[in-house]
């Protein structure tokens, strides 16, 4: 899937991989896709959850060697 | 209109610190408008330099310890830096923000921090030890704010 930003929050623990997204969206513009590598599998749900409750569309997510990619398309 | 959330952060202890910090971070982050008032022995958590935030295992049964410890070792000097010391590079080993790192976020996405005034009289803190992004207000100037909130913390 193409993106136009790639962020890594590999190896950090709850809540830096949303707080990490959250600025990582602010400097992006509306219809962008960052693309997030994490390794805190309480991200899996939280990014779920994140994208439910700020309105950027969680596109798609996938899961490699125990890490956990996620494509969000900046509202 | 933005969602709110006010938290009141009243303890001043390595793991009660986390909290206000982690739940704060997260609002900011899900669009929430936050407030956080530091009063009694949560106003140190203000200072610029948060070395002094420790945590005790006396008292504290639930804290898991590599090995157990009798209480009667528990309360010698040293215990409480050596389990301080430990706890953080637990915290390090596993990707957890250090408290400074999430104050920092925090204020980057403009979490507002009430100092309780009172408490600063109480305890003679001096204010110049504060982070200057703090205000200094009262029960009545959270009120303002909590009361209309959507999430109310008492930490």
């Amino acid at each position: 899937m193409n993106f136009d930003k790639e962020l890594n929050a590999r190896n950090l623990s709850c809540p830096l991989p949303i707080v990490k997204t959250k600025k990582a969206l602010n400097d992006m513009a509306s219809g962008q896709v960052l693309k997030v590598f994490s390794t805190d599998s309480g991200s899996v749900k939280d990014m779920a959850a994140f994208a439910e409750q700020t309105g950027n569309p969680l596109l798609a997510q996938e899961e490699a060697n125990g890490e956990f990619i996620f494509y969000m398309k900046k509202k | 209109m933005a969602k709110k959330m006010a938290l009141i952060s009243t303890k001043g202890t390595l793991d009660m610190a986390y909290p206000p910090f982690i739940l704060a971070s997260t609002a900011a982050a899900l669009g929430y408008e936050v407030q956080v008032f530091f009063t009694f022995y949560g106003l140190p958590l203000l200072r610029k330099d948060l070395s002094d935030v420790k945590i005790s295992p006396l008292g504290n049964p639930a804290m898991p310890m590599p090995m157990p410890i009798p209480v009667a070792f528990q309360m010698l000097p040293g215990m409480e830096s050596m389990a301080t010391m430990m706890m953080k590079q637990k915290l390090a080993k596993h990707g957890v923000a250090s408290l400074e790192e999430l104050r920092d976020l925090c204020l980057e996405l403009d979490v507002k921090f009430i100092a309780c005034q009172m408490t600063v009289d109480l305890f003679e803190f001096d204010k110049s030890e504060f982070i200057e992004q703090c205000e200094y207000g009262g029960a009545a100037t959270f009120m303002a704010f909590a009361g209309d909130s959507d999430i109310c913390l008492f930490i």
